[in-house]
This record gives C-alpha cells, structure tokens and sequence, in this order.
C-alpha cells in the first residue's frame, strides 16, 4: 500500500475527526482537529496499518495564534516503508493532550522534551519531569516569548543561569515574522531585542523603508 | 619578590651536585609531572585524546597520566561545553583537587561559552574557576593544547612557592 492510500484509509477511518491527506514534496500530512483523541488515532495507525516506528514527535509554538501549540507527529513504517505526519493543535490555556506512549515506547523521551521546552502536558506520561534543563528550572526556553540569551535563574546546590551576552550582534535570527526573509534580521536594533509582541510590533519607519516593506522584518498580527 | 634561578655546574670540578634554591627545585618537580585531570564534556575532548595518544604524545611534558580522579591530579584540562546543567558538578571536582591546583581551559566554549550564546551554556568556564591558561580554537588542535602545557609550565617554573607558604604561616 502507498503512503496515500494509507492516509486515506486512515481518513475513512476517523472521517470527521482528521482532515483530507495534505501533500508536499510527496509527504502527507493529516491534521487531527481534536487533541484529545490522538492516542486513538495513533494507535490505530499502529496496529492496523503497521506504522510501528514513531520517529519523532515535535512541537511548534505560534506564538500570537490561538490555538498557540502544534504538535507533529512523524510515523513511519518499517514494513511498508511509508511517512505519515500528524499534526495537531493545543491551546495555550489547555497545554495538554494524550500521550501515545502507550502506543510507542519510544515517545516517553520525545515527550518529556516538548515538555521541558514548551511546557505542554501530556495526560498520562509514565514519567513526566524534565530531560534536558534540570527539576525546578522556572521557564520553558523554546516558547518564542523566552529570549535567546535565556533568563537569570538560581537554585543553590542545583544550577544557576545567567543571561548570556549578545553584545547586539547581528546574526542571531529574531523570531515572528511572516516568512523566513522577514525572520532574517539585515539590521539588529538593540531596543527591539525583547521578544515581547509589541516590540516586534514596532519596527522603526527608516529602516522599514529602506528595506521594503517585503523584506523588512514582518509583524506578527495576534488573531483572535 | 623571589625570581627561582637554576645555577648550573660543572662536574667535573663539582662532582654530581647541583645547587639550586628549593623553590627552583620544587617549582621543577611540578612542572615536569603536572597531571591531567580531563574534564572532557564535548568535542575538545577529542583533540584532548588525540594530545595523549601516541602522534601528539602529551605524555612526554610530564602528564604521563589522565587522572580521572581529581584527588590525585594537579591540572584539571576543560575541554568542552560547560552548559549550566555541569557547571555545579566541575566546580564541585575542582574543589576536591588538592593544591597546588591550576586549570586550562580548552577551546572556545571553555573560555568565553563559544558559538553558543544561549540560555543553557554557561559562558566561559572561568565564571565558576579560576583560570590559568587558555585555548583558542574549535577545537584547538593538539598542538595547541601542548603549546598551552608549555605556557602553563613557564607559569609554574615561575611560582614563589616557599615565600608564599612563609606569609601563611606567620
């Protein structure tokens, strides 16, 4: 069976519940509308369509859209070699969902890591603590709104963390935006570093002008 | 203050003897057997390997042994990312060597946090230790840990060590 027709059949399987298979650059892409049943949806796809690997699981934070959180997942097969890629949304004041290590051992680590650096629960998890900052680290540093050079935090005996010196320097990426060209900065203007939306809301006029409103750095527009 | 001098001889009006003054002696003995401790956390740890094994031979300036144990160490080499996660744990193992202790820090992410300005590398190992010598590179190649081996031993043929346990004392 190719990739599509196992999308498909997955998509007769749940109807309302997913979305059509989208395609890009031959990879399919099916959108879970509720969070909460994605357990279902991937056990399914494991037992009875033979997507027994999960290669990874990852999120993307967008920041200034509700719902804020998307989760990918990617699934493969090791016996029909087909991709499959879930995605589905989580919203900020929810940050929760299922956890599919029931279905795939392998997701108690990928899952602990969306956790360490999203902040998004999973209902569930065996274990579910931080992998790679340490137990009491107060923020969630991949969350577009936590600053590249991070934030000062203490815990005696345990760690500490400073702020690490950007000196303004003009290659680190700002994130928001509207593409990758807006994203790229051609000028880094200091005041502006912060990475609160109204700062990136305000860009100053001389230097949008001289770069075109295309290629400037773009506005993030909070949809409600 | 007290430069150590080695006076040289000749034997054959002399015999076998050398006069020195004790701080020469001492500082000599240190500097020809300063043992690693490898703190060996990233990518530089490999260029440290490559200075012991048998091309770049570390073990012909003295440190003959990669002590793990920092009880029976006198250099502890940094070479990697420090992130703040480790940082506790290298200041804890640099406590535990017994003086006289010295520190190289080896590499970019060792000396200044390197190509990684972020929120979880620590920037420079010489926030949390002292430091004596330092290596540029990513990573340094083993001839540059060598070449700061040998500045490190110039830095200890250069120690006043009896003068200065003398002001301890009184």
């Amino acid at each position: 069976m190719s990739a599509l027709e196992l999308a498909q059949q997955l998509k007769a399987k749940f109807s309302d519940l997913i979305t059509d298979p989208a395609e890009f650059r031959g990879e399919l892409t099916l959108k879970v509308l509720d969070a909460g049943r994605i357990a279902e949806v991937c056990a399914f796809a494991k037992k009875e369509q033979g997507f027994d690997y999960l290669v990874d699981i990852s999120s993307v934070d967008n920041y200034g859209e509700d719902p804020r959180f998307t989760l990918v997942y990617e699934l493969y097969g090791y016996g029909h070699h087909c991709h499959l890629r879930l995605k589905t949304d989580v919203s900020e004041e929810k940050s929760e969902l299922p956890t599919v290590t029931g279905v795939w051992r392998t997701a108690d680590w990928h899952e602990r890591e969306i956790y360490d650096m999203m902040g998004i629960r999973f209902r569930g998890h065996p274990d579910l603590r931080r992998i790679l900052m340490w137990e009491g680290y107060p923020y969630f540093p991949l969350r577009k709104d936590f600053p590249l050079s991070g934030k000062s935090s203490e815990m005696p005996d345990v760690a500490f963390t400073k702020p690490a010196p950007l000196e303004g320097g003009p290659f680190v990426t700002i994130a928001g935006g509207k593409d990758r060209i807006a994203r790229e900065p051609r000028v880094r203007i200091p005041e502006t570093d912060a990475l609160e939306t109204n700062a990136r809301l305000e860009r100053r006029k001389d230097i949008q002008e001289a770069h075109g409103h295309a290629h400037g750095p773009g506005t993030v527009e909070k949809k409600d | 203050m007290q430069t150590s001098a080695e006076v040289g001889y000749n034997s054959k009006i002399e015999g076998e003897v050398v006069v020195t003054r004790v701080d020469a002696a001492l500082n000599w003995f240190r500097k020809n057997s300063l043992w690693p401790m490898p703190m060996g956390l990233a990518c530089c740890a490999i260029e440290l390997m490559a200075a012991g094994a048998s091309r770049f031979d570390i073990s012909r300036f003295g440190s003959e042994v990669m002590r793990f144990s920092p009880r029976q160490s006198d250099v502890m080499i940094v070479a990697g990312t420090v992130t703040y996660k480790m940082a506790m744990a290298v200041k804890r193992i640099y406590d535990q060597m017994p003086e006289p202790k010295w520190v190289i820090a080896m590499g970019a992410c060792a000396s200044t946090g390197g190509m990684y300005r972020s929120y979880a590398v620590l920037q420079g190992v010489d926030r949390i230790i002292p430091v004596d010598v330092y290596v540029a590179g990513c990573p340094p190649r083993p001839e540059a840990l060598l070449d700061a081996l040998i500045k490190l031993q110039n830095k200890v043929s250069k120690e006043p060590v009896l003068s200065t346990q003398r002001k301890v004392a009184a």
